[in-house]
């Protein structure tokens, strides 16, 4: 069943690739290039995700068991309400990423957040359970301050005249020199703070090491991967408002300061981790904080962050996912018992150790052009400090991630390798594999529909 | 009619100081019902001339859901989880309600700076919907029961959808049927996660849940 969808709700993205559709509903449903390339995004990513997903609940055992921290038993949720809950995010996240109405994309929004805390406390214990409510709690609040910066853009549209206008992206578009700068502003910086609670950026970020380190690794994978490159498109939809209004400027700058501030805190963070999926939760920090710089730098930034996109989004499920397998057969989450990765599980070890060479973006993968197109557009826009700031993080988490990827998977084996309970099944190891294999592809050759698809994401975002 | 608006403003302030200095639960949640029941008029003074079909259900369908179905949901908990007060709060009721005090004098401040659009009916609205935000967020920081936090979550929500009814009535049907069912299950979720904590841990104080951290 999770398949089926999976592969229809693919097979009908790769039709827009090919046919348009138009816009429904009064324009508030349409699909243009930015749509279509996070759509791909999140299709691709879910299709690949609930292969694994079949095999990971093939795994999991019926029945109470023992935690592997602390010994207390605990039961999974059932397994049709996890299906359910997914198929539900799923398409939750369809109407985030179609809708052209502030209204309603903020209606899909808060629905994402209600469909995924669920599935974070899949496993009935009492970290995931303290998990799902700080998840709940911070991202409604966020949301709801995002609410209000819906309201601030109501206002103001609202011109002197009295004649209003619907809240539809290309109306609001339309009528660029009827805003009132002032309400504007406030709008964006709410919905800035608002969306930027989902998607991570720091401050605002609290929530997101606990709910990824505490989700399943199929959940955790989509939502570091689907979920929030979603609310960053709530962000660039306000941001399109503000380029038609004028005032890129202002929001770029506040970008560019979320921007490097989410990465420098996911740097602190990740220099002595203890845990890795919580390592690979401060990494999404960090790329989110990547995305966001790029826009702000604009320019050349902006086709760097829709490929970053892309790329983060690929290279964090793969590495999502290969963790899984290393909870399931090493049973903790601390870096430091977690040896020989490359010994016990061969397969899984390559792909961790791809992933690896992959998120910190070292050529030939995909991400290093990325983050070499951003790091260009910076020095391009004379904006050297930026550069220098934004080479120093890089570099910085690079070594923390070093750190613990060489250690955990090289070194000598931490526990016996026994060969009846310890082997990859082709549903643990395949569906990462096709993820290593896109982003090495998308390193090495870019096609040109791909790249042109890009260019006019990035274009509709006021880019080159 | 606009004394009647400034009427139930002046009461919706009288809630909001009523919760910051309350401590038993049930009280809590029976304020935040009658202020579900105030806003709920709210749609209806703001159209006068045309209290179209439209209106009255939205309204009718917020007052159901705020004074009505919420606090069942959340009193329910409550009888799940034998909690009857908050314990000492992280900010005590007196200063609570002097920092109450102190953000409405700010909010009013603030909107007598903000540029007004004309078509609003009572220039009281904009400096309440600011307090009723700036209360639910206090609620929600310096209150230690799951409950009272998902109160101020609720009370938060009544200020921005207060701001919503008075900047905008003619948003569409959908979207605000939509935030309400959002609304909706947000409270039913956060009920059953408090049954859970409630049932992991015994007990619903949010300080305590605090194993997760670097």
């Amino acid at each position: 069943m999770l398949i089926i969808v999976a592969a229809l709700h693919t097979t009908l993205t790769a039709g827009c690739w090919i046919v348009s559709p138009p816009s429904v509903l009064m324009g508030w449903l349409m699909l243009d290039d930015v749509a279509l390339l996070f759509l791909s995004i999140t299709s691709l990513l879910f299709l690949i995700s609930s292969f694994y997903a079949v095999g990971y609940l093939r795994r999991e055992t019926e029945g109470s068991r023992p935690d592997f921290e602390d010994q207390s038993l605990f039961v999974n949720a059932p397994e049709t309400r996890f299906i359910a809950c997914l198929l539900f995010f799923l398409s939750t996240m369809t109407v985030v990423i179609l809708s052209r109405h502030f209204g309603l994309f903020w209606v899909a929004m808060e629905a994402t957040t209600l469909a995924s805390a669920p599935l974070i406390y899949f496993h009935r214990h009492h970290r995931s359970l303290e998990a799902t409510w700080k998840y709940l709690m911070i991202c409604s609040v966020g949301i709801a301050m995002a609410l209000l910066g819906n309201f601030f853009l109501v206002a103001a549209t609202i011109p002197a005249e009295g004649e209003s206008v619907s809240l539809v992206l290309d109306q609001l578009i339309q009528h660029n020199n009827g805003f009132q700068i002032i309400w504007l502003k406030a709008a964006f910086i709410f919905i800035l703070v608002g969306y930027g609670t989902k998607m991570g950026l720091a401050p605002m970020h609290t929530w997101l090491p606990d709910a990824h380190s505490e989700s399943p690794s199929v959940v955790s994978a989509l939502l570091s991967g689907a979920l929030l490159n979603c609310a960053f498109l709530g962000i660039l939809r306000t941001h399109q408002l503000c380029v038609a209004a004028g005032i890129q400027r202002f929001s770029q700058d506040l970008l560019l300061g979320f921007g490097l501030f989410s990465m420098a805190v996911a740097a602190v963070f990740i220099l002595g981790q203890r845990d890795y999926k919580r390592m690979l939760a401060y990494s999404s920090i960090e790329h989110m904080g990547i995305l966001a710089l790029g826009i702000g730098l604009g320019g050349e930034g902006i086709f760097g962050a829709m490929f970053h996109a892309v790329n983060h989004s690929l290279t964090k499920g793969l590495l999502f996912l290969t963790a899984g397998n290393i909870l399931a057969v090493y049973h903790t989450k601390s870096t430091s018992d977690v040896r020989g990765i490359l010994k016990i599980l061969p397969l899984s070890g390559i792909l961790w150790i791809t992933g690896f060479l992959a998120i910190v973006g070292s050529p030939p993968f995909g991400t290093f052009l990325s983050e070499f197109t951003i790091l260009k557009a910076a020095i391009d826009q004379q904006q050297i400090g930026v550069a220098v700031v934004y080479l120093a993080l890089l570099s910085l988490i690079f070594i923390g991630m070093a750190d613990i990827f060489l250690r955990t998977a090289l070194g000598r084996q931490s526990i016996e390798s026994d060969n009846d309970t310890v082997r990859e099944h082709a549903l643990m190891v395949v569906p990462p594999f096709c993820l290593a294999v896109i982003v090495l592809c998308l390193g090495i050759y870019l096609p040109s529909a791909f790249s042109r698809l890009l260019h006019d994401a990035a274009q509709i975002l006021g880019g080159i | 009619m606009t004394s009647f608006f400034d009427a139930i403003m002046v009461l919706l302030i009288l809630t909001n100081l009523a919760l910051l200095g309350t401590s038993r639960l049930r009280t809590c949640i029976h304020i935040c019902a009658l202020q579900g029941l105030l806003l709920g008029t709210l749609p209806l003074t703001t159209t006068i001339e045309l209290i179209s079909f439209r209106a009255f259900l939205l309204a009718g369908g917020g007052m159901v859901m705020k004074a009505i179905v919420f606090p069942r949901l959340l009193e329910r908990t409550l009888q799940d989880t034998h909690v009857q007060r908050e314990v000492e709060p992280f900010i005590g009721y007196s200063i609570s309600l002097l920092a109450g005090i102190g953000l409405l004098g700010f909010s009013l401040w603030l909107g007598s700076r903000l540029p007004l659009p004309s078509m609003i009916t009572s220039p009281l609205v904009i400096p309440v919907s600011f307090f009723m935000m700036m209360v639910g967020l206090l609620l929600i920081v310096s209150r230690k029961k799951a409950l009272t936090q998902v109160l101020g979550y609720l009370v938060m929500e009544n200020g921005i959808y207060a701001f919503g009814v008075a900047i905008s009535p003619e948003a569409p049907f959908l979207v605000e049927m939509g935030m309400l069912l959002d609304a909706f299950v947000a409270v039913f979720i956060m009920g059953i996660l408090m049954f859970h904590i409630n049932r992991e841990f015994d007990h619903i104080d949010t300080d305590r849940l605090s194993v997760l951290k670097d």
